[in-house]
């Protein structure tokens, strides 16, 4: 059976039929073809797919598509400008390099900001121990926690707010 | 995962009123344990029944000498509530260490009393802490909650609305974590509620427990060396690949000492 579901995803209003059993991850790749947020270990355990539910960070292969309705969801597409600038956190990442193969870093981004907003101006061992729950598989961490400290201390100069 | 029927009730009574109706339901909270059971199929309902949308199971306040959380408060609400750090910071503590950031957005404290994992956070903290679970049908005092593994004095149909914690006089968590589940492999909780001294452990054993050689010589002399020279009894302790029964004990007794030590 198929149930109509509503939600914005990066400011845009969408809906789609699911079956119940749809992940939020599922919606948003197979559904939406946003294939930014990307699926490592389907048991909540390494962040690939961290996505923003109404502003926080979430592993949206551990929600049902159902249970984010009416909510509003920011995955990786969401983050930079109409213009193509990139948001603070993604330049932080390039400036950095903080990423090798780039299969954790959707995710990785995406709980940086999560970071950077409950910690402004993180240390390196705030931002550390932070992301326990996401790994990467090259152990890239020393760009990836370079990056985050870096793009909390520009967030918080700036006030961001996305 | 096999599909079901998924609903979303606006308040308590219709959730109660599912849970009777449905053929094999289950209550979804923040799905944090329950998904990934759903994923294994180690659990196929017929129908989930999801109490996120119901407004009045959310938030912290104030009622008299306690503090009632609610029963769909996430970890991260719980660790980051000012009414919670600045009354109970042993319990804050404790919710700021269950899982890993993303999982502490979901995860709450309703749904991870009422699966009663062995290895998992809260039952240490209601325990130790003298909770009272509230549930839509009654009461029920956290020492009486937790009856086993994964089992608890809940009745087919009964949901929990609530926690309610008296506020101690001080509390403190102490916790080994399995660094890659986030879990305890052992996890202890220390609470002087101003009548005495309470020591709650999970991860240890099967359930939570007290124990009592701890509380009654901490009641007596709050220190360090009142307590050093207890050992805990492993017989009937887990043992696992990540650590042994004897292990289990001998941590008991460190932790609790490094909790007691904490008190300036």
């Amino acid at each position: 059976m198929l149930t109509e579901v509503n939600m914005t995803i990066n400011g845009a209003a969408v809906s789609g039929k699911v079956e119940a059993r749809t992940l939020l991850v599922e919606f948003i790749r197979d559904h939406l073809k946003l294939t930014g947020t990307h699926v490592g270990c389907d048991t909540t355990q390494c962040g690939c797919c961290v996505v923003h539910v109404d502003g926080r960070a979430v592993k949206s292969c551990t929600i049902l598509a159902l249970q984010a309705r009416g909510t509003s969801v920011t995955t990786i597409e969401g983050l930079a400008a109409a213009d193509g600038s990139l948001h603070p956190m993604q330049e932080a990442f390039r400036e950095h390099h903080g990423l090798q193969c780039g299969f954790c870093t959707p995710g990785m981004v995406m709980m940086g900001i999560d970071i950077a907003r409950r910690h402004p101006n993180a240390d390196e061992h705030t931002v550390r121990h932070e992301l326990e729950g996401n790994i990467c598989r090259c152990t890239g961490y020393q760009g990836i926690v370079e990056a985050i400290v870096d793009a909390s201390r520009v967030m918080a100069t700036a006030g961001e707010k996305v | 995962m096999q599909d079901f029927t998924f609903h979303m009730p606006a308040a308590v009574a219709d959730a109660a009123s599912l849970l009777g109706s449905c053929e094999d339901p289950k209550l979804i909270a923040g799905g944090m344990t329950l998904l990934p059971t759903l994923k294994q199929r180690l659990a196929e309902p017929t129908d989930l029944i999801d109490l996120g949308a119901i407004a009045d199971l959310k938030g912290v306040k104030r009622e008299g000498d306690q503090i009632v959380v609610g029963a769909m408060t996430c970890h991260a609400d719980v660790a980051a509530s000012e009414l919670v750090l600045s009354t109970i910071p042993g319990l804050a503590m404790l919710a700021g260490q269950i899982g890993d950031p993303a999982v502490r957005h979901r995860g709450t404290i309703g749904g991870s009393s009422a699966n009663a994992d062995p290895a998992a956070d809260y039952p240490a903290g209601l325990v130790g802490l003298c909770a009272t679970v509230v549930t839509n049908q009654r009461e029920i005092p956290a020492d009486d909650f937790f009856t086993g593994l994964f089992d608890t004095a809940l009745e087919p149909g009964e949901i929990i609305t609530a926690m309610r914690f008296p506020i101690p006089k001080w509390s403190h968590y102490m916790k080994l974590r399995h660094p890659a589940s986030g879990y305890a492999v052992v996890g202890v909780m220390v609470v002087d509620t101003g009548a005495g001294v309470r020591v709650a452990v999970t991860g240890a054993g099967p359930s939570v427990f007290r124990v009592a050689a701890m509380e009654e010589a901490l009641s007596k002399d709050f220190s360090v060396k009142s307590i050093e020279a207890i050992k805990v009894d492993a017989d009937g302790l887990n043992a696992d690949m990540h650590a042994s029964a004897a292990y289990r004990a001998h941590v008991i007794t460190v932790l609790a000492k490094r909790a007691v030590a904490a008190r300036g």
